[in-house]
Formats: C-alpha cells, sequence, structure tokens
C-alpha cells in the first residue's frame, strides 16, 4: 500500500469546493509562489508519513457528515501530484465509499496524473497562477505550458474544473494578459467558473515563523475595482467569474 | 373593540366549519387537529409580503419606546399592583392601529410585579431602577402572604446553603418564577374556556373516586385553581372586548385567542423562562382557510403574524440587575419552535412557518421570541434554504435536531428555553439551572475544600498529595465529590420545587395541559469542557500542582500537551461523554419530587461569564476568572479544526444522557460559509444537514465578522438591532455587560483561511 507524507487535514466549507469538504493538505511542492500562503508545506520531509489506510481512517469519523453536507474529499497541499500514487490510491478508495473527490493544483505536475486518477476525479480546482510566461516563471520559479497541457487534457476527458487566479497587483494584473486567458479558459468547455482571488498577506505569520523574508511584504493587496475590472474581464468571455 | 372586529363582518356562527376529523372533538387533542388539518408547504419564500405601513406605524412606536428603555434600564414599572391575571385593565400600543390587542400591564413595556416569588426580589428590583416599594404591597407579602422564596429558605439545609453560597450549585430558582413550563396556549383558540373548563371538571371528577392523599388532595387543590385561573382568562380577554369563553372563528380570532392564554400566563409568572409553543402550524390551519373563503389576503395574513410578534416582542419582567448580568439583557426566552416532520413522514412545514421567520425581515431582527427551528435533513428544500438565508442575514435563529426529538416527545413538541423539549400540554419540567463541574473537580483536588476561599464546602476527603496530578488518582476523588453533589443538588431542586408548587403554582400555564401530566426534575451541567480538558491535561500531559501556604492548591502548570475536546479527538471526547453519563446517573440515584423523570441538560445560557469569574485556576492551563466555554462549546481556542470538527466532538455526547438538551453555539465569518455570497445558504444548510445526520442536537449560528462586533462595542447606538446567539437563545450584542460582549468575541470564530 501507499504511503504519502500528511501536512495535516482539516474540515472547510466553500472553499475548497463545494460544500463542506475534508481537506488533505500534502507535503511537498515543486513551486515556490512569491505570495505563497502556506511556505510550511513546501517540503515533503516535513509530513507526517501516513498509509492510505490511516487517511481513510480519518475520513470514515466524517463521512455521514460530509455526505449529508453537500461536501465531499478534496486533495490539496503543498502538490498533491507530487505524490501522485497516494493521491489516485486515496480518491479510489473514496470513489468506492460514493464521496465527491476534489484535486487542488498548479497542473505544473499534471503529467504525472493518470487516467485512471482522472476518472476517480470529480473536480479539478486548477491554479493558473499566470498567462504571460515570464511573469509565470518570475511568480513561480517554472514555465507555465505544464499547465496548459494539463487544462486541455482536463477538457479532453471532461472533468470539470474550477480555475483560481490569484490577483496580484503588479503582477498578474495585467490586462492584455488576463484577456488572454479567459479566452482560453472559454475556450475549455469544461470550465464551471473561475475564483479571482485578491491577493492577501495573511500567510505572512508562517514566513516569520519559519524565519523565511516574506517577498511581498511590499506589495499592496488589489482594490475591490480592480478585482472587479478582472472579473468583468472573464466574464466578457462568457465565463463565470466570481 | 379593536379595529379588526370593526372592520370584518361577525364572525361566522360555527367556529370549526371545514374542519376533518373527530377525534380532537371528543377530548382535548390540538396535536390530532393539526394532523388532521394542516396543510405541509414544500415551496420557497417568495410568496412572502413585507410590512405593511399599519406594522411598520405600530413597529416604530414600540421601537421608540424600546430605545427610552434602553436609556432607563427599565420604560416604568407599577410597583404598587401584584400582578394577577386581571390586575391590570387593558393598555394599548395603538388602539386604533393594533391587530393583536393586549398588554402585561395598562401601558407597553410597564413592567409589573409579582411577589409570589419572593418579595426581597420585587423589592431589590425596583429599588435598582429609583422605585420605592410600595409598604402596603410589602407589609402583605412581608405579614401575611408567605413566598416562594421564603418556603424555600425554611427547608434549605445548612449544606445546600453553602454548596449555592460557594457556587458550585448557582442559578437555582428559589427566589425567582422556574418558567420553562409552556401552556398549550393553542387550546383557548380551538376549544375557547367553556368547553377547557368543562374538561377541567372531568379530570377533577375522577379524582373523587380517589382516597385523601396528599397528592390527590394537592392535585385537587391545583386544578380548582387551574379552573379559577381559565376563568379569570376569560375576564381579562372581556376587557378587551374578545370572548373566549366560546372558539375562535377566524384567523384573526385564533392568533388573538391564544395570545391571550399566553398573555394571561405572563400576567401571572414571572418564570424564567416563558415560552410560546409551536403555534405557526396550528394558526396556519386557520389562516389557510380564511384564505380560502376570501376573508383575507397574504398580506394580511403576514400582518396578523407581524402584530403578534410585536406583542411577543415587549413582553417584560421585573428583574434585579445581577440577574440580567447573569442571562444578559432582559431575556423572556418566548420560543417558538418550527418546522419539523411528522410521524407519518409528512413536514410539518406550512406557509405560516415563514411567515414566522419573515418578522425578522418586516420587524428588523431582534432576539425574541425565541424562534427555534426543528431541524431535518429531510426538510423541504425551500425551508432550509430560507432558514440558512435568514440565519446569514440575522443571526437569529438556533436549531435542533428534529429527528432526536421525535422519536422521544413526538411530532408536537416544543422547546422551551433554550433546548429543553417537552411534548405540548403533556409534559412540563421543574427547572434546575445547574451545577459547576469545573469547581467540583477543584473540590476533589483540595479534598472538598473551596479554591478561592478555602471554605470546606463538600464533605471533607483526604487532598490528592504529589508535586503532579494522577489521573486514576484524581478521578476517584472526582468521582466521590460528585456522588456528594449530585445528592446535594437533586434534594436543593425537590425543596425548590415542593415550595414553587405551594407558593407559586403556574395556575393558568398548567390549565393548559393535561392531568396528569409527565413532568421532568431538569438538572443541568457547566464547565463540561473545562473538567474533560483538565481531565485529559492530567491523563495524556503532566500537570504540575502549586499550592500556598495552607496546602491549597491554587494553580497548575501543564507540561506537553493533550488532546483538547473540540478537535474530534476520542482520547478527550470520550471523557466528556463519561462525565454526561456519570453525572446523570448519580442524578437518577435520588428519588425526584412528584415522581420526576430526572434529565439534565448541558447548557450555561451566558452565565458561563459568570461560572468562570467564580472558579479558580484550572488544570487545563485556564486562569482563574476566564469565563467557562458556553453550554457543551470546547473551550475558545482550543479547537483547531474548524466548525465542522468542533461540532463533531460535540456531536458525541449521547442525547439520551442529557435530554434535557445539549447546547453549541458557533460564530462564523460569511467568508467561512464561501467565497461567493450565492454559495453560503446552501452551505450552511449542508453543515445544519451533516451535524444532524451525525447525531448533533442543537446549534446557534451566528454568521458575523469580528470587526462588526468590535464596530457594535464602540458605537452601541449604531446596531440596536444587532442580534447574536448565545448558548441557547438570542440577546441584543449591545445589551451584553462589557465583559459578556469581549467573551463573545475573544470565543473562536470559525472561518478558515
Amino acid at each position: 500500500m501507499n504511503t504519502g507524507r500528511v501536512h495535516s487535514w482539516d474540515l472547510s466549507t466553500g472553499v475548497d469546493g463545494p460544500g463542506t469538504r475534508f481537506v488533505l493538505f500534502l507535503s511537498g511542492c515543486p513551486l515556490r509562489c512569491l505570495y505563497c500562503a502556506n511556505p510550511d508545506t513546501w517540503h515533503m520531509r516535513d509530513g507526517q508519513e501516513m498509509t492510505v489506510d490511516a487517511v481513510m481512517a480519518e475520513i470514515e469519523k466524517y463521512r455521514t457528515f460530509i455526505t449529508a453536507a453537500g461536501g465531499g474529499v478534496t486533495i490539496t497541499g503543498g502538490e498533491p501530484l507530487l505524490q501522485p500514487a497516494f493521491t489516485a490510491e486515496v480518491f479510489h478508495r473514496c470513489k468506492e465509499l460514493g464521496l465527491h473527490t476534489t484535486l487542488d493544483t498548479s497542473g505544473f505536475l499534471g503529467s504525472r496524473a493518470t487516467d485512471d486518477l482522472l476518472a476517480d476525479t470529480n473536480l479539478v480546482l486548477l491554479d493558473i497562477k499566470a498567462f504571460d510566461v515570464a511573469a509565470y516563471r518570475s511568480l513561480t520559479g517554472a514555465g507555465l505550458a505544464p499547465t496548459l497541457t494539463f487544462a486541455t487534457r482536463l477538457s479532453r476527458h471532461g472533468v470539470p474544473v474550477r480555475i483560481r487566479y490569484v490577483l496580484v497587483p503588479g503582477r498578474t494584473d495585467d490586462e492584455s494578459a488576463i484577456d488572454g486567458l479567459a479566452a482560453f479558459v472559454a475556450g475549455l468547455g469544461n470550465v464551471e467558473c473561475v475564483d479571482v482571488l485578491p491577493f492577501h498577506k495573511l500567510g505572512a505569520a508562517k514566513y516569520e515563523a519559519l524565519d523565511i523574508p516574506f517577498p511581498l511584504r511590499d506589495t499592496p493587496t488589489p482594490s475591490p475595482d480592480l478585482v472587479d475590472r478582472v472579473r468583468g474581464q472573464f466574464r466578457d468571455h462568457g465565463v463565470r467569474a466570481f | 373593540m379593536t379595529q379588526a372586529t370593526r372592520k370584518d363582518t361577525r364572525p361566522p356562527t360555527d367556529p370549526w366549519r371545514g374542519f376533518a376529523g373527530i377525534c380532537w372533538h371528543r377530548k382535548i387533542d390540538v396535536r390530532a387537529f393539526i394532523q388532521d388539518n394542516y396543510t405541509p408547504y414544500e415551496g420557497d419564500a417568495a410568496f412572502l409580503t413585507g410590512p405593511t405601513e399599519r406594522t411598520q406605524a405600530v413597529w416604530d412606536i414600540v421601537s421608540e419606546l424600546r430605545a427610552e428603555e434602553r436609556r432607563k434600564g427599565v420604560l416604568d414599572v407599577d410597583a404598587a399592583t401584584p400582578s394577577t391575571i386581571t390586575a391590570h385593565g387593558p393598555g394599548w400600543i395603538d388602539k386604533d392601529r393594533e391587530l393583536i390587542v393586549g398588554l402585561q400591564t395598562d401601558a407597553p413595556l410597564k413592567r409589573a410585579i409579582m411577589p409570589n416569588g419572593g418579595l426581597r426580589m420585587v423589592e431589590n428590583g425596583l429599588r435598582a431602577y429609583g422605585y420605592e416599594p410600595d409598604p402596603f404591597v410589602s407589609r402583605v407579602f412581608g405579614t401575611y402572604r408567605k413566598t416562594h422564596n421564603q418556603g424555600v429558605f425554611d427547608a434549605y439545609t445548612q449544606e445546600m446553603r453553602q454548596a449555592r453560597k460557594a457556587g458550585i450549585i448557582t442559578g437555582l430558582p428559589d427566589a425567582y418564577g422556574r418558567g420553562r413550563i409552556i401552556g398549550d396556549y393553542r387550546r383557548v383558540a380551538l376549544y375557547g374556556t367553556t368547553h377547557l373548563i368543562e374538561a377541567k371538571h372531568a379530570e377533577c371528577d375522577l379524582l373523587d373516586t380517589q382516597p385523601s392523599t396528599a397528592e390527590v388532595i394537592r392535585d385537587r387543590e391545583e386544578l380548582a385553581e387551574q379552573i379559577r385561573a381559565l376563568a379569570e382568562l376569560e375576564e381579562m380577554a372581556a376587557s378587551y372586548g374578545c370572548v373566549v369563553s366560546r372558539p375562535a372563528a377566524t384567523a384573526h380570532e385564533a392568533v388573538q385567542w391564544l395570545y391571550l392564554g399566553f398573555l394571561a400566563a405572563v400576567k401571572e409568572q414571572n418564570g424564567a423562562a416563558m415560552s410560546l409553543g409551536r403555534s405557526s402550524t396550528f394558526l396556519d390551519v386557520y389562516l389557510a382557510r380564511d384564505l380560502e373563503e376570501g376573508r383575507i389576503d397574504e398580506t394580511r395574513a403576514q400582518e396578523l403574524i407581524d402584530d403578534f410578534v410585536i406583542k411577543l416582542r415587549i413582553v417584560r419582567f421585573l428583574r434585579t440587575p445581577e440577574y440580567d448580568e447573569l442571562f444578559s439583557g432582559d431575556p423572556t426566552w418566548v420560543t417558538e419552535s418550527l418546522g419539523g416532520i411528522g410521524q407519518d413522514g409528512r413536514t410539518l412545514v406550512t406557509r405560516t412557518s415563514f411567515r414566522f421567520l419573515q418578522t425578522l425581515y418586516n420587524l428588523e431582527p431582534a432576539p425574541e421570541p425565541n424562534l427555534t427551528v426543528l431541524w431535518s435533513p429531510r426538510l423541504p428544500e425551500g425551508f432550509k434554504t430560507f432558514c440558512a438565508q435568514v440565519s446569514i442575514d440575522t443571526s437569529a435563529l438556533q436549531y435542533e435536531s428534529d429527528d432526536l426529538l421525535r422519536p422521544r416527545t413526538g411530532d408536537d413538541t416544543a422547546i422551551a428555553c433554550c433546548v429543553s423539549a417537552m411534548a405540548v400540554g403533556r409534559q412540563m419540567q421543574f427547572f434546575g439551572a445547574r451545577v459547576n463541574l469545573a469547581k467540583a473537580l477543584l473540590y476533589a483536588i483540595n479534598g472538598g475544600r473551596d479554591e478561592m476561599t478555602g471554605e470546606q464546602i463538600a464533605p471533607a476527603t483526604e487532598p490528592l498529595a504529589g508535586d503532579h496530578l494522577d489521573y486514576q488518582e484524581l478521578n476517584t476523588a472526582y468521582d466521590h465529590v460528585l456522588d456528594w453533589l449530585a445528592a446535594t443538588y437533586v434534594n436543593a431542586l425537590n425543596v425548590i420545587h415542593y415550595m414553587h408548587d405551594k407558593y407559586a403554582y403556574e395556575r393558568l400555564e398548567m390549565a393548559l395541559h393535561d392531568h396528569p401530566v409527565h413532568r421532568t426534575l431538569a438538572c443541568g451541567i457547566a464547565g463540561l469542557s473545562v473538567a474533560a480538558d483538565s481531565l485529559s491535561a492530567a491523563k495524556h500531559a503532566r500537570v504540575k500542582v502549586i499550592r500556598d501556604d495552607t496546602g491549597l492548591a491554587v494553580d497548575y502548570v501543564v507540561e506537553g500537551e493533550y488532546p483538547a475536546f473540540g478537535n474530534n479527538d476520542d482520547r478527550v471526547d470520550e471523557i466528556a461523554v463519561d462525565l454526561v453519563r456519570r453525572f446523570m446517573a448519580k442524578v437518577r440515584e435520588h428519588p425526584a419530587y412528584r415522581n420526576a423523570e430526572h434529565t439534565q441538560s448541558v447548557l450555561t445560557i451566558t452565565s458561563n461569564v459568570v461560572y468562570g469569574k467564580h472558579t479558580g485556576n484550572t488544570p487545563d492551563g485556564r486562569r482563574a476568572g476566564q469565563p467557562f466555554a458556553p453550554g457543551a462549546n470546547p473551550m475558545n481556542g482550543r479547537d483547531r479544526h474548524g466548525m465542522a470538527v468542533s461540532a463533531l466532538s460535540v456531536a458525541k455526547i449521547p442525547y439520551d444522557q442529557a435530554r434535557d438538551g445539549i447546547s453549541l453555539t458557533s460564530t462564523i465569518t460569511p467568508e467561512g460559509l464561501g467565497h461567493h455570497p450565492g454559495e453560503r445558504a446552501a452551505n450552511l444548510v449542508g453543515i445544519l444537514d451533516g451535524y444532524m445526520a451525525a447525531g448533533g442536537f442543537h446549534l446557534n449560528v451566528n454568521v458575523l465578522d469580528r470587526a462588526t462586533l468590535e464596530d457594535a462595542m464602540e458605537h452601541p447606538d449604531d446596531y440596536p438591532a444587532l442580534t447574536i446567539r448565545v448558548s441557547g437563545y438570542a440577546v441584543n450584542f449591545v445589551r451584553l455587560t462589557r465583559e459578556q460582549q469581549l467573551d463573545v468575541i475573544s470565543r473562536t470564530f470559525h472561518g478558515r483561511l
């Protein structure tokens, strides 16, 4: 049986997929996004090793609740596709129990997701962190192409997707890049909506605790007007945006 | 004459025209009438109407009076007239506009005195607000007429007095009305008092054949008092031009008759909780008939409910500032239970269930009446969504599990006060406030001495020795203290209720019950999460004991981590469950007055603040004076996995070991229910479904921002209607003491980022 490196688990409502969900945070992430709110999940070595059985035993404690609450199980991180076999097995076991599954990923490691994993996934929360290649690299330290490839693959498989887009003034607010992203998203056909998430600094305390400098400490949070403009750009392409 | 009786044509001659069924003809059985005649409603809230000009005008008058009352503490008091059902002449808010009439005294918000409970409570209440006690009243109740309070203190033992003074048993109804008795006020509307008096005579006749034992004599005297009270109700109603001797013939009359029944109860009793029962679906039968007959339209139907609710919002009692400090503001717990599912599987939700909720929009949010939704995942979606939306908009609702209630107290159950379930008209309770489980644990450590005063309160035993707490030793010593506590407690309650029956009997409320009635002795526990966490700390971490120079343990240092209640962790949740089971079993060992069935609640209302104030440092790391968590809540900040996980720990407490209710209060930010405002109601529905499906009993839901509350503390005048749920009921936030406001704000806000 597979084991995984798990940072923590929690129950959340209306944030990590529909309803109230069991959210499993895995440890380890290949990206180093400047605005990352969870720097404590960067390294696999920091997680605790758990068997799939142990995870399922924890989920079992909440099964009645999350089922009645119209929720399910979300795997996030870190980057769940850094541990694709573990993620796939947990989802497979969830599907056997009739639980709704949601994968929260940057898509950077999308090629590691097997078709079986996608078949066991009800919803993907796909983080597209920027649509401009250079902006993506400066924000995450990696390339954009794997994410877009994964997005098209999800479209081909007909897996429902919600796009997440973190809006950072001066970094991801470029009008034409957003138009490009909106057009791309509109063309996919499997996207339920786009969540425009205003950049926040609520993770700053974690950086302090870990004694790591928070790179965007001095970056302002976006104004409501800017958030409205960006949501409007998506809507102009016929995409539901919140 | 009311405006309506002037306007409407004369009431039809047959009040029961069109009603189906006959079971309820042959005996008093409101439930059968409802089952035979109500129309379930499975739709949404689109049919509801807003406030009319008339409603707005009446409410504006009340709002102004309430603002003045807030400034003065009480608006006015009649200090010279001990209240009875007929003591005060009629009074009005706005005689030409009111649809539903009747006030407790001759003017709105003018309070009455009720010295039967205790004269000193009345005198202190008067003096606190600048009124002189009336010398005649003081002479009558000081010289000629003994009060409940005097009776109790004549029969209290030394041990009971000490336990009460030390604050290990508190909030006892020994100086005020016990409340938590729900008269079946619907009977007044359905049958009229003539029929009800006949039925009471028939109950009396059955007693005639029995030997005159003390019990039977008491029953006969009580029934005679009940009949007298019904006659007084008739007389009081007549002063408002209402003939309640006959059944109500229209919806307007049904609401009016029902209200007059309730009004008679609040004229006669200053009960801690004066709950209304389960009226909405009953009234819906009348409203539906009038709508069908073309007598009224939807606007008028809503107006009747709005006007009724205005009356329920201005019920007032004269109480002392200390009482108000304990319970926050001026609570009356006019609890109305809505929704639920019938035994036959049909929902009991009707359009009038919606109309009651709509009053929170039409008249702005308010804590009273205490609107309580009997929730089941099987309720119609339209109703569930509307409830959730009302919670999000007003934070004024509480939820109790219909699926736990229905199999035990039936589908005509109503909640008294906050979480106390009873079959309407068939069951009453002897309210017993609560004991302090956290203090009891400290007594176990200190050999029965009080940690604050050093006084010996519980029987002297060997204090625990050693630098660190030994879990087994502690648990054994705790068990002995709990034995003593349960014995002292039940016996004190027996004294209280014997005297309450004797000197402050609820004549009218009991007249609206069957005879014989099923009684429960409602005990209660406070400080559950403090006690459970303290035991968990002793078991799973190490707890160093710090003693003063008299050897009294006064502080504790927790070394290491311990699992805390509220994280769905069985290692500690099982300790909490065991405590509830154990104390219930101990309570059951002691005979209850009038063979009442023993129950208990895990409920503090807002007294968790006062309990905390009177309890020293505890082994879980809580500091002396720090508030307990309310009700069955986990301690503030120790539940680290969000609202749902926290609720699941509480859901493990078995309802059958706490049949008087298990209270959980949760505050969540709007964001915590979802990024998209459009999803939030559905997500809250999901949480309620999930919690109840997992066996949870009660949930108070606040949807609030911390910033809003902080701003309301600074600018109370900007937030006159800001309502929040505390353990079991709602309060106006701006009427809380500063201490209570800070407690509410410091409580866990669930809103994951």
